[in-house]
């Protein structure tokens, strides 16, 4: 637990200078140092899949964020009403600590889950699907129609993507002057 | 190979370690996908190291070395191919019964052909995300260089 609640301060530590930063590189560099320490947290709590495919996705979300930021300097936008955003900012903040406290005080406490659906697939699953890594195993034999609909997402998202940045049909940035 | 193609890309040093990189990098991801059921990895991860060895070879390349051997349509047509793979599991499950049902072979566990359908679901994920994230690289990539130009 100890060196757990270390990695989370350093964690939250990333965060905040990403937010505080002025400069947008630096703060992609403090983004990805607080996921890699999240990589580290998933080791210490024995979940390996999670852990690798925490930090390669960092890594890929690192490189399309440093191609996407790099010789850019995007202005901060800053209004007058600085009364009213600090008194929303408090008003949110109470009501964000009131609901989880309510929320998680129903919760059980760490490192003691309720077994119930899980004591099924600890011990059914090596039985029922031949699979060494219970984690395959659930996500892709018991609970294969919630894969199904990331599957889906991740399909529609990369095509919604891949419409909006086409270049077929697309005017170019001198014609458009001309307009 | 002229000489306007050889100055594109990174350094000579880059060049050199990203050939004999990237070929082990993909195989790391391939490993990944094919042993999901055996080993922590699995579809997803696998198939970002996969997008992830592409990406490699294209920041030190340039991007007319990697869209001479996979140009944009036939990323998009592998892309669906995967999720239509997968989508097929799902319906073949039908011929057993129901919905994903897993009437596939079982066999023994700890071997690469076992666990029935888990392992061509992970090939159909692995395929799709890799080819999918990629296509976004790319696609970000190719506008770039077209709002530059």
């Amino acid at each position: 637990m100890f060196e757990l609640n270390i990695l989370l301060i350093f964690m939250i530590i990333g965060a905040l200078i990403a937010i505080e930063v002025k400069d947008l590189l630096s703060a992609v560099v403090a983004v990805g140092a607080s996921g890699l320490a999240l990589c580290i947290v998933f080791l210490i709590l024995k979940a390996p899949d999670l852990a690798i495919t925490q930090i390669v996705v960092e890594i890929l979300c690192l490189i399309i964020l440093i191609r996407a930021t790099i010789k850019k300097d995007l202005p901060f936008s800053t209004s007058g009403r600085w009364f009213f955003n600090t008194l929303a900012t408090l008003v949110f903040l109470a009501i964000f600590a009131y609901l989880g406290y309510v929320a998680l005080k129903e919760l059980p406490s760490f490192g003691n889950p309720i077994m119930k659906v899980s004591q099924f697939y600890l011990n059914e699953a090596l039985k029922e699907t031949k699979a060494t890594n219970i984690v395959s195993a659930i996500i892709l034999n018991f609970r294969a129609y919630d894969t199904l609909g990331e599957a889906t997402v991740l399909f529609t998202a990369v095509m919604g993507v891949m419409a909006l940045m086409r270049w077929k049909g697309r005017k170019d940035i001198a014609e458009k002057d001309n307009e | 190979m002229n000489s306007d193609l050889k100055n594109k890309g990174m350094s000579l040093i880059v060049k050199t370690i990203t050939r004999l990189t990237v070929g082990l990098i993909l195989l790391y991801g391939i490993y990944i996908v094919l042993h999901g059921h055996i080993s922590p990895g699995g579809g997803f991860a696998g198939g970002v190291i996969i997008a992830l060895a592409f990406i490699h070879l294209m920041l030190a390349f340039g991007k007319d070395e990697v869209l001479k051997i996979l140009p944009v349509t036939f990323v998009s047509l592998l892309e669906s191919l995967g999720a239509v793979l997968f989508l097929s599991i799902a319906i073949l499950g039908f011929l057993g019964g129901y919905f994903f049902m897993d009437w596939f072979a079982k066999g023994k566990p700890f071997k690469l052909f076992s666990a029935g359908s888990i392992i061509f679901s992970n090939i159909g994920i692995g395929l799709k995300v890799s080819l999918g994230l990629f296509g976004i690289f790319l696609v970000l990539i190719l506008l770039k260089f077209k709002a530059k130009k």
